[in-house]
């Protein structure tokens, strides 16, 4: 039920995620679009996308994503940057690069974009192809050079998972040969098709602790040249994170079709029903509608997030990890050791410390693609 | 003087569920510590405007946002690369009728400074 209450002393939706389309190039096996994708195919129009930038900026939005999919598939991209910026919006572009030219980079800056994240093209299909700093490289030393030479900052994004974990050394030596700024060495979170792959993704902590090392001793050789940001997997956590910053906090996300997330993944819960930008303007959606109000704050909770003395720190964790892992939405994220399911967490975990050769069943990675959607989800 | 209140949303990477709140703007720590530049101006990266929602002003950078108490809005809308730090502070203690005002407008530029929030403006000597 809708809780008036919970709407008093709610903050505006600091950011908006435009998900413009869930099309791409890619087959990420750790793809966070849902794994129904598919059955999600129809996006919102150009002036649909205008009307919620214009609605989400009235009602106080600040910061705003445009990713996929793969935005730049979109031909209208520059019309909702432009319309963006000219709102007042600071403009990020989510992209793998790949579609991105010269002719399309100039316009994105014509048209006011402030910043672009590229991520590595890391499908692991093409590992080795990654890994030998050839195509890929490639591709990406282009788009670095229009990043740079057009003066944005170069932010580069790549996932870690235990198939690339090893070779962290690589990844950075080739973010430092692209000139980068930023690097981002962001451990996969297992959600969506990485949660499928979990069993083939999930590092051995030796691994983990490896890669820590090793990204901490390029911190002191390369001092401000490049930072890095290290983000370990939840799972080797003993508290969950406050996910989003907290459930309809500061966080939304526009989905493809027009559905309005708090997150997302936040589509799997069962028993909510999520607004769509066709039906209700973004003030409705945001502050009074029962899919933005379900978990706001604590007053949800259930043992032992009700008592605990640090339910405002991390608000209970993620309630898609809950449900993913638990199967109870209400429940504690499991990574809390205060969790009764905490065991799930500690099965997958003493998984991944066994070599994949001592494994009896090693399963084929699922790559994400269209037909493969389809397939899980009939 | 306490500058602001450090609000970031989370960052855009969507594959990163759990986003991380406090990630420091890209250009934050980058180089040596600063001083002050003699004309300052909001560094490239970096936009300031006026958010009548939060009713205050606001320095947004890649995937982030803080938000400025009134003192520290007033001296970065003025730090525009023409004016120097002498002028702004003498434009302060006109617009607020007071006087005295010179070493918290440096306090707040030094922190600002190191930030990186602001940089020189071009008719500063670039170091």
């Amino acid at each position: 039920m809708a809780n008036e209450a919970a709407s008093a002393g709610v903050g505006p939706p600091y950011w908006l995620l435009a998900e413009l389309t869930y099309r791409c190039p890619l087959h990420c096996v750790f793809c966070y679009n849902p794994v129904d994708f598919a059955s999600h195919e129809r996006e919102l129009g150009t002036d649909d996308w205008i009307r919620v930038l214009r609605e989400a900026r009235a009602a106080g939005s600040v910061q705003c994503g445009f990713s996929g999919g793969e935005p730049v598939l979109r031909e209208d991209l520059e019309v909702l940057v432009a319309e963006a910026h000219r709102l007042g919006f600071y403009t990020n572009l989510l992209t793998s690069g790949v579609g991105l030219n010269e002719r399309r980079v100039a316009e994105l800056q014509r048209s006011g974009l402030d910043h672009i994240q590229l991520s590595f093209q890391d499908s692991t299909r093409e590992l080795n192809d990654f890994l030998s700093h050839t195509r890929t490289f490639d591709l990406k030393r282009r788009v670095a050079g229009m990043i740079k030479g057009h003066g944005w900052p170069m932010v580069l994004n790549c996932v870690i998972h235990r198939l690339n974990i090893d070779y962290i050394g690589q990844i950075i030596e080739m973010a430092l040969a692209l000139d980068a700024d930023y690097l981002e060495l962001a451990n996969t979170q297992y959600y969506s098709w990485a949660h499928l792959n979990r069993a083939e993704l999930l590092p051995s902590r030796e691994q983990i602790e490896r890669a820590e090392r090793l990204t901490n001793e390029y911190r002191a050789k390369i001092g401000n040249r490049m930072r890095i940001l290290f983000v370990v997997p939840d799972y080797y956590e003993d508290r969950p994170k406050k996910c989003m910053n907290g459930w309809g906090n500061v966080f939304l996300t526009i989905a493809p079709d027009g559905t309005a997330l708090p997150c997302h993944t936040a589509r799997m819960l069962p028993g909510l029903e999520f607004p769509s930008v066709n039906d209700a303007s973004i003030a409705d959606i945001w502050y009074r509608s029962e899919g933005f109000n379900r978990f706001r704050g604590t007053g949800w909770m259930k043992e032992p997030c009700r008592s605990c003395d640090e339910r405002d720190r991390d608000l209970g964790g993620c309630r898609c990890q809950a449900y993913l892992l638990a199967g109870d939405p209400l429940a504690a994220d499991p990574v809390c050791t205060k969790s009764a399911h905490r065991a799930i967490v500690d099965e997958a975990v003493r998984h991944a410390q066994r070599p994949v050769t001592d494994r009896s069943e090693v399963r084929p990675l699922v790559f994400r693609d269209p037909k493969e959607s389809r397939r899980l989800t009939s | 003087m306490n500058p602001a209140d450090d609000l970031n949303p989370p960052t855009g990477n969507p594959s990163s569920a759990g986003p991380s709140a406090d990630q420091p703007p890209v250009n934050q720590s980058a180089g040596p510590a600063a001083a002050i530049p003699e004309r300052p101006r909001i560094a490239r990266g970096f936009r300031l405007q006026w958010e009548e929602v939060q009713d205050a002003w606001v320095l947004l950078y890649p995937e982030g946002m803080v938000k400025l108490n009134a003192s520290a809005g007033e001296i970065l809308r003025r730090c525009d690369g023409e004016r120097t730090v002498a002028t702004i502070v003498d434009e302060l203690e006109k617009a607020f009728d007071t006087s005295g005002l010179g070493d918290d407008v440096t306090a707040f530029l030094e922190v600002a400074a190191r930030q990186r929030w602001v940089e020189t403006g071009s008719t500063g000597s670039s170091s």
